[in-house]
C-alpha cells in the first residue's frame, strides 16, 4: 500500500533521511525503531506531508504523494498521530474528534465512526464532554488515535505512542493497538519499546543516522543483535 | 449626583458595550486564529461606515439595505486584506506584522481624507429616544445593543456547533494538528478574515447610526478596542466580552463624573495597572 | 574613503547656513532642522526598533519632554535647559514604569505594542483632559523670553536666528548617532540580540534579561524626550495630537522602518525622505491633496514590509557589503 523508494529530507541545512526505501502492504503492521535521532520523526512528517521530502519517491497504492499538502494527503487515507499526541487541549473530547471527521467524505458518516471508536475506547464516551486537556496521558493517546480513526483511514502512522506513559498505561496501550490493528487498519509504528513494539507488528525496520540499517519479520528479528542495535546504536 | 443620572449612564455604557463587543470579538478572532493583530481594523470598519453613509444619502438605499451591502462589502475587504497584505507576511517576525498592518492604517486614513475631505458625515437619523423608568435611552442605542447581542450568539453557535468553527477554534491551539485533520489552514484563514471583516461591517452599521464618520474614527475606537482585546486576553472571545463591558462601564460612568477626556484617561490607566498586575490579560492564558 | 566621505559630509552640513542658497534660505533651513530633530527621535526608537521591543507609543515620550520644558517655563518661568531635565526624567520614569512590569512577565511582541499604544494614548488624553492649564487640543504656545534678550537667550533656549537652532539640531542628531553606535559596539547589542532570538535560553546563560530591556527602553525614551523638548523650544507651538498619541507614533516607527531601522542611517534616511516628501506635495499642490502624502507613505510602508523588510537603506547597504564580500573573496 505505502511505498518509499529513496526518500531523503531534513530541515534546512540539515538532512535526517538519507535515501530510504521501505513498504507497508494492506493490512499489515510495521514497526520502524532506532535510537534517538534516527530520524523516526522525520520519516512519518514526511510521509504525512508535513515536511517536503528533497529526493526519492513515496507512493500511495501506487500513486505518488510527492509535494502534497498534508491536509491532502490526509483526504488520500493517511492518518498522523504525531509524536506527543498534539490533542486541541481547549476543546472537548467530542469537539477533539469531531476535528477527526473534518473531511467531507469522514463527515456523513461521522456519528457511525464515533459510535465505533467510543465502542473502542470506552474511557472516552465517559469523558465526551471533558476538555481535552485535563485527561491524563492514556486518556490522551487514545484520543489522539481515535481522532486518526475518525478520518476513516487506509493507514494509521503512529508516533511514539507510549512516550510518557508510564508502563501499566504503555501494555494497555499495545493491547488497544492490536484492537485496532484487528479491525483492519494497517499499521505503522514508530517506537523506542523495541520488545513491546516487535510482539504487535508483523515486520520492522531498524533506522539509524537516517539510514535503513536492517529489516525483517518480527519473530526472526527478536535477536540480541537487532535489539541492542536500535537501543544502543552499536 | 444624581442617582437617575447615574442609572441612566451605566445603561448607557451596556449599550455602548455591545457594539463595543462586536468590534472587539472581530479583531480578537482574526488575531485567535491568524495569529496577526490588525491595527487598522477600526480603520477598515471605518470605510465600511463611509459605505453605509454613502448609499444612502447619495443612492437613497434604505438604511436596512445599505448595512447588509456593508456587511457583504465588508467581509470581502477581509479577504482582500488577508490575501495581499497578511498571508505574505505570515512568518515573519512580529515587529514586521505590526507595521504591515500599520502601514494599512496609514493608508486607509489618509486615502480616506483624500477622498471624502475631513469632514464630518453623520446620517442624521430622527431616531427616538425612549424613556424608561425616569430614564432616556436613545433607541438607536438599544438597537445597536439588540443587533450585537444576536451576532454574538450568531458567532457563538458557529464556533461550537459548525466544523468550520471548530477548525478555527482548534488552529489557535495548535495549527500542524489542525492540518493533519484534514483541513486546508489557508482556507480556514480566509474564512476567519471574511467573518471578521462581516463583523466589522456590522459594527460599522450600528455604530453610523449612532455617530458620525470621519477618516479619524480609527483615532477614537480604535486604541480602545484594542486595549479592550488586550484587557480581556487576546484571543479570548469571553475575555473580550467582559472587558467590552467593563471599558464601557467606567467610560461611561466616568464621563458623568468628570469629562469624557478625563474617562478614557480613567479606562487606559486601569489597562496598564491591570496588564502590568496580569499580562496574560483577565481571562488569557499565561504564554 | 568612508571616513572621507563622512568628513566631507559632516563639512559641507557645517557650512550650510553660510552657503548661498537664496531667497529660500530660511525655508531649507527649517526644513533641515526639522529632519534632523525627526531623524534623531526616530533613531532613538529604532534603538528599540531593531532588538524586536516594537514600541507604538514613542509619542508619549515626547510629548512628556516637550510639554515639560514649554509648561515649566511658562508658569514659572523655569529655564528649559531644567525643564528639559524634567522631562527627561519623567519619561524615564514613564519608561521604568511601563516596561519594568511588561519585561519582568515577558509581555512581548504584539501585547508590548499594545501596551505602548495605550501608553501613547494615555499621555495625548491627559493632555487634551487638562486643557486649563495645557491648552488641550488647541494646543499651547511658548511664551517669548524677555524682549531685551535681544532675540538670543540660551537660559530659555529661545533664539530669533534659524542657524543657531540649525547647528543645536545638527548637534543633538549627531549626539544620537553616536549613541547608536555606542551601543551597536557594546555588550548590550550581542545580548540584545541574543534576547531577540531566545529570551530564555539567553536567560539560561546568565543574561540579565530584564535590565538590558530596561536600560534600552529609558535610554530611547530620555532620548525622545530630548526631542521633544528641542521640537517645543523651535516650533514654539505645541498639540497633543502632533506630538502624542498614535498618530505620531507610527509616523517615528514608519520612517524609521522605510529607511532600516537596523543601521545607523537608517532612520535618518527614512525622516529625510518622508519630510521631503511632505514639504513637496504641500508646496505643489497645496491643500489639494490633503492626505496624499500618507497614503504614499501607508502603500510604501506595506510594500517595502513585505518586498524589503530591511528597508530602503539598509537594503542598499545590505547589497553594497555583498557586493564588497564577492568582490575581494579568495580564490579569485
Amino acid at each position: 500500500m505505502l511505498e518509499l523508494r529513496g526518500v531523503t529530507a531534513g530541515y534546512g541545512e540539515f538532512t535526517a533521511l538519507w535515501g530510504v526505501s521501505l513498504r507497508v502492504n494492506a493490512g499489515e503492521a510495521v514497526a520502524v525503531v532506532g535510537p534517538n535521532g534516527a530520524g523516526k520523526t522525520t520519516l512519518m512528517r514526511v510521509i504525512s506531508g508535513l515536511v517536503a521530502p528533497r529526493a526519492g519517491e513515496l507512493l500511495l497504492d501506487g500513486r505518488p504523494l510527492n509535494g502534497l499538502a498534508a491536509h491532502h494527503i490526509v483526504a488520500r487515507g493517511i492518518a498522523h498521530v504525531p509524536e506527543g499526541r498534539r490533542i486541541f487541549p481547549r476543546l472537548s473530547v467530542a469537539d477533539n474528534l469531531r476535528m477527526g471527521s473534518y473531511l467531507p467524505a469522514a463527515r456523513r458518516t461521522a456519528r457511525e465512526t464515533l459510535e465505533r471508536v467510543f465502542s473502542l475506547f470506552p474511557a472516552l464516551a465517559e469523558r465526551r464532554l471533558q476538555l481535552a486537556g485535563t485527561l491524563s496521558g492514556g486518556e490522551q493517546q487514545m484520543l489522539a488515535i481515535g481522532r486518526a480513526l475518525m478520518s476513516r483511514p487506509k493507514l494509521i502512522l503512529l508516533d511514539e505512542p507510549s512516550m510518557g506513559l508510564a508502563p501499566v498505561m504503555v501494555l494497555r496501550l499495545f493491547d488497544l493497538i492490536r484492537r485496532v490493528r484487528e479491525e483492519g487498519y494497517t499499521i505503522l509504528i514508530v517506537e523506542q519499546n523495541v520488545r513491546q513494539v516487535l510482539a504487535l507488528v508483523d515486520r520492522a525496520y531498524l533506522l539509524e543516522t537516517g539510514r535503513v540499517r536492517m529489516e525483517g519479520r518480527a519473530n526472526e528479528l527478536l535477536e540480541q543483535d537487532f535489539v541492542r542495535k536500535a537501543y544502543i546504536g552499536i | 449626583m444624581d442617582a437617575i443620572l447615574i442609572a441612566e449612564s451605566a445603561v448607557n455604557g451596556i449599550l455602548l458595550g455591545g457594539v463595543l463587543a462586536l468590534l472587539a470579538l472581530g479583531l480578537n478572532l482574526i488575531f485567535g486564529v491568524v495569529d496577526i493583530v490588525w491595527i487598522a481594523y477600526v480603520d477598515l470598519v471605518m470605510l465600511g461606515m463611509y459605505a453605509v453613509y454613502w448609499l444612502v444619502a447619495r443612492f437613497g438605499w434604505s438604511v436596512w439595505l445599505a448595512g447588509l451591502a456593508a456587511v457583504a462589502l465588508m467581509a470581502a475587504l477581509g479577504v482582500l486584506v488577508h490575501l495581499a497584505i497578511i498571508a505574505p507576511i505570515l512568518s515573519s517576525p512580529p515587529v514586521n506584522q505590526l507595521l504591515a498592518t500599520g502601514g494599512l492604517l496609514f493608508f486607509v486614513q489618509s486615502f480616506a481624507t483624500f477622498l471624502f475631505t475631513t469632514d464630518h458625515r453623520s446620517l442624521r437619523l430622527a431616531l427616538p429616544t425612549l424613556q424608561v423608568a425616569g430614564m432616556y435611552v436613545s433607541f438607536a442605542r438599544l438597537l445597536a445593543f439588540g443587533v450585537s447581542l444576536l451576532a454574538m450568539v450568531g458567532l457563538y453557535l458557529f464556533l461550537t456547533r459548525t466544523y468550520m468553527g471548530t477548525a478555527m477554534r482548534a488552529v489557535s491551539q495548535d495549527r500542524e494538528a489542525v492540518a493533519l485533520m484534514g483541513a486546508d489552514t489557508r482556507r480556514i484563514y480566509l474564512v476567519t478574515s471574511g467573518i471578521g471583516g462581516a463583523m466589522g461591517g456590522l459594527a460599522a452599521v450600528l455604530l453610523i447610526l449612532q455617530y458620525s464618520v470621519h477618516p479619524h474614527f480609527g483615532a477614537s475606537f480604535g486604541p480602545l478596542t484594542f486595549m479592550i482585546c488586550v484587557l480581556g486576553g487576546l484571543g479570548s472571545m469571553p475575555g473580550a466580552f467582559v472587558a467590552s463591558f467593563l471599558m464601557s462601564e467606567v467610560i461611561s460612568i466616568g464621563g458623568i463624573i468628570t469629562s469624557t477626556e478625563m474617562a478614557y484617561v480613567v479606562a487606559f490607566v486601569i489597562f496598564i495597572a491591570a496588564i502590568v498586575v496580569r499580562p496574560q490579560g483577565l481571562l488569557g492564558r499565561r504564554a | 574613503m568612508r571616513r572621507a566621505v563622512a568628513a566631507a559630509g559632516l563639512a559641507a552640513l557645517a557650512l550650510l547656513p553660510w552657503l548661498p542658497l537664496g531667497g529660500a534660505h530660511l525655508y531649507y533651513l527649517h526644513v533641515l532642522i526639522l529632519i534632523f530633530t525627526w531623524a534623531f527621535v526616530n533613531t532613538a526608537w529604532s534603538l528599540m526598533g531593531r532588538f524586536g521591543l516594537v514600541s507604538l507609543g514613542h509619542g508619549a515620550f515626547i510629548g512628556i519632554g516637550a510639554y515639560s520644558a514649554v509648561l515649566l517655563w511658562n508658569f514659572w518661568r523655569i529655564s528649559p535647559l531644567i525643564g528639559g531635565v524634567v522631562g527627561v526624567a519623567g519619561a524615564a520614569i514613564v519608561a521604568v514604569v511601563i516596561g519594568y512590569p511588561c519585561f519582568r512577565y515577558r509581555v512581548v511582541g504584539h501585547y508590548f505594542a499594545l501596551v505602548t499604544l495605550a501608553v501613547g494614548e494615555v499621555v495625548r488624553l491627559l493632555i487634551i483632559a487638562e486643557r486649563d492649564w495645557t491648552g488641550g487640543s488647541l494646543g499651547v504656545t511658548l511664551k517669548d523670553a524677555a524682549k531685551d534678550a535681544g532675540g538670543f537667550s540660551l537660559a530659555a533656549l529661545q533664539f530669533a536666528d534659524k542657524r543657531v537652532f540649525y547647528y543645536i539640531a545638527l548637534a543633538v542628531w549627531l549626539g544620537g548617532l553616536a549613541v547608536w553606535r555606542r551601543v551597536d559596539r557594546s555588550m548590550a547589542r550581542s545580548a540584545m540580540e541574543a534576547i531577540g532570538e531566545d529570551e530564555t535560553a539567553a536567560a539560561c546563560v546568565g543574561i540579565p534579561v530584564t535590565r538590558f530591556k530596561l536600560r534600552i527602553t529609558v535610554l530611547s525614551a530620555a532620548l525622545c524626550a530630548v526631542g521633544g523638548i528641542l521640537y517645543g523650544q523651535y516650533v514654539t507651538y505645541l498639540n497633543p495630537e502632533t506630538l502624542a498619541g498614535i498618530g505620531v507614533s507610527l509616523q517615528v516607527v514608519f520612517a524609521a522602518v522605510l529607511g532600516g531601522m537596523y543601521s545607523l542611517l537608517g532612520p535618518t534616511v527614512g525622516t529625510a525622505i518622508t519630510i521631503a516628501l511632505a514639504e513637496y506635495l504641500r508646496v505643489a499642490f497645496g491643500v489639494k491633496l490633503l492626505g496624499m502624502a500618507e497614503t504614499i507613505y501607508g502603500l510604501a510602508l506595506i510594500l517595502i514590509i513585505i518586498f524589503l523588510p530591511e528597508g530602503l537603506y539598509g537594503t542598499l547597504r545590505v547589497l553594497a557589503i555583498r557586493r564588497r564580500a564577492t568582490a575581494t573573496a579568495p580564490g579569485r
